[in-house]
């Protein structure tokens, strides 16, 4: 039971991480993207090659997840943030899918045995989840703050403002397609980290567990806890993974049937949209691109 | 000459996977002309209508091995199967899309990922996880014309397909119905001043859509199997299809399907890359298409958007 208390902590602080980096995306700057499982696979295997194939430490390789899961964001960003909305959505969801499938094809089996992580000689194994907990959440608290601090700054308030009005953005002397860029790297970077403790926990990495739903997941978190909220985006992470591993926990498991709680799941996003769609500590309601009805219906107007 | 030969029997599979992307399509597209937004609960739809079409046709079927039998057991399941999830579509947009229609876009988006959990994840527990075969209801055995096989249920891919294609472009074209759908989605809050009832016409989309993702579930079960989530894959490339067509246009979902299936068919060969990454090529497609142009292949142009 309490073993199984800390092995839903750690995935929620995963996951954190993961929806961390997807409310910078999605939250702050208003850009739908549906791809951080694609982020994540990055990050599982820059750790997974760098701690086993090329035999350095993992803290070498925590860093080098970040750059190159910031890297890849940067190659998708550059070309598909031109689009806006559903259009985004959909390119980046398709991304997603050819991550996955070129990580299935030229990897197929995955990768087993990734040495794990040490500290000072102390080894952080997956028998002991106590150091493991303090490990990732150490690493959440960081990004809380760094995100928290970004969010305040002249950077984040450029992206509020990206989010909320581009054009108006723009009349302000905000470069849009900079900041949007920017946002989407830095939170591929995040995603990236979160694949790479995932691997330190596992020490596997399996090609075929990367799919769209994993996206699906943290966009949900990052919509239940409420956009652009960081603690929300915490709490919502910790809801869906406690969800997800609800019929363990009771001892229930043979008896629930392992989709009930895929069901639940389900439940909880359209009960949540119609109750409350800003989420759970979302305080003003989120617009998410030109959310407006009425500029919204005036631009159909024109069009035809 | 072989070769030749090759490449028509894979444009010739390529059309027939095609035209069941299309079937597909038409529902994606028909939703977002009206209310502009993705039902990801669409290719979940399709599974549903796969299983009541399998349980349908083996529930009637019995122990009958008589093949005209066989054939009208198959036409009565497809129709129980459309009438089903006509009516499953109507439901869902009435309990999680209904109370959304004037919410932020992410909402429903949202509300329809639920949906599609629920769904996908409710036939894994009702029917479990291993997949089942749809059984032929004829004899399946290629016919071999000048080297290129064609088996008896791509032919009855093709047909039913264009069948369902033709039907409901002359329904969208000329009928009234058809009409107030046309001028709802061009502008919903005129086509109420003018007196179209837009809820009815939003049910009755769904319920179209819905019933073309059953038949094209039908018809995709005999090659993919039918299993609880067969729809996502196949769901997600229909939705590509209806993008490269131009979304929100019905003969651009047509036209955005069979390319979607020729390409898929014939890429991988001709690029010599493994036919595994086929899926990869649905999708990079999709990308170059939305950055060469985001409206499609029809989009835009045309003024008829349903």
């Amino acid at each position: 039971m309490l073993n199984f208390f800390q092995l839903i902590i750690i995935y929620a602080g995963i996951y954190a991480l993961m929806a961390i980096g997807q409310n910078c995306i999605t939250g702050n700057t208003g850009m739908l993207s549906l791809c951080h499982a694609g982020f994540f696979c990055i990050g599982s295997y820059s750790t997974a090659i760098i701690c086993k194939v090329v035999g350095l430490p993992f803290w070498f390789s925590l860093p080098v997840a970040a750059i190159v899961s910031g890297f890849v964001g940067f190659l998708i960003g550059v070309p598909t943030l031109r689009l806006k909305g559903d259009y985004l959505c959909i390119a980046t969801l398709g991304l997603g899918e050819i991550i996955k499938n070129i990580a299935t094809n030229v990897n197929p089996v995955g990768m087993m045995a990734v040495p794990r992580a040490e500290l000072f000689g102390y080894q952080f194994s997956s028998r002991n989840k106590f150091t493991f907990i303090l490990l990732v959440w150490f690493f959440v608290l960081i990004a809380y703050l760094l995100f928290r601090q970004l969010a305040h700054s002249r950077l984040g308030r450029a992206m509020t403002a990206v989010r909320e009005d581009e054009v108006a953005a723009q009349a302000n002397g905000i470069n849009v397609t900079k900041y949007k860029i920017g946002a989407f790297i830095l939170g591929a970077a995040v995603g990236g980290t979160a694949g790479c403790f995932a691997t330190a926990y596992t020490l596997t990495v399996q090609p075929g567990s990367y799919t769209f739903m994993v996206s699906v997941m943290v966009l949900c978190m990052v919509v239940l806890g409420g956009m652009g909220n960081l603690a929300g985006v915490i709490l919502g992470a910790f809801i869906i993974e406690f969800i997800s591993y609800f019929p363990q926990l009771v001892g229930l498991s043979s008896v629930i049937p392992a989709q009930a709680s895929q069901i639940i799941y389900g439940l909880v996003l359209v009960i949540m949209m119609i109750c409350r769609p800003q989420g759970i500590l979302g305080r003003d309601r989120y617009r998410y691109g030109d959310g407006r009805k009425t500029r919204r219906s005036a631009a159909v107007k024109k069009e035809a | 000459m072989t070769t030749l030969i090759q490449y028509l029997q894979y444009l010739v599979n390529g059309i027939t996977l095609g035209s069941i992307y299309a079937l597909i399509a038409l529902g994606y597209t028909m939703v977002y002309g009206i209310l502009k937004f993705i039902n990801f609960a669409h290719g979940d739809i399709l599974m549903v209508g796969a299983y009541t079409g399998l349980l349908t046709y083996t529930a009637l079927l019995g122990e009958s091995t008589n093949p005209v039998w066989m054939l009208t057991a198959f036409f009565i399941a497809m129709l129980v199967s459309m009438a089903f999830c006509a009516a499953l579509g109507m439901f869902i947009e009435r309990v999680a899309y209904k109370p959304l229609r004037n919410a932020s876009r992410l909402a429903p988006l949202l509300s329809a990922i639920g949906v599609s959990f629920i769904l996908s994840n409710g036939a894994a527990w009702i029917f479990g996880a291993q997949s089942r075969r749809f059984p032929y209801p004829f004899d399946n055995t290629p016919i071999v014309i000048a080297g290129l096989s064609i088996t008896p249920h791509q032919i009855l891919t093709v047909t039913v397909s264009v069948i369902m294609m033709v039907v409901l472009t002359l329904f969208v074209n000329k009928s009234r119905m058809g009409k107030a759908m046309r001028a709802t989605s061009i502008d919903q809050a005129t086509s109420e001043l003018m007196g179209i009832d837009v809820n009815k016409i939003i049910s009755m989309t769904f319920a179209i859509g819905s019933a073309l993702a059953a038949v094209g579930g039908i018809l995709s079960s005999f090659d993919f199997r039918v299993y609880a989530s067969m729809g996502t894959m196949t769901g997600l490339k229909a939705f590509v299809a209806a993008v490269i067509g131009g979304i929100g246009n019905i003969q651009g979902a047509m036209l955005g399907g069979l390319i979607l299936g020729v390409l898929e068919s014939i890429g991988a060969p001709l690029l010599g890359i493994p036919s595994a990454l086929r899926d990869t090529i649905a999708f990079a497609a999709l990308i170059i298409i939305l950055l060469v142009k985001p409206d499609g292949i029809l989009g835009k142009n045309e003024r008829e958007k349903v």
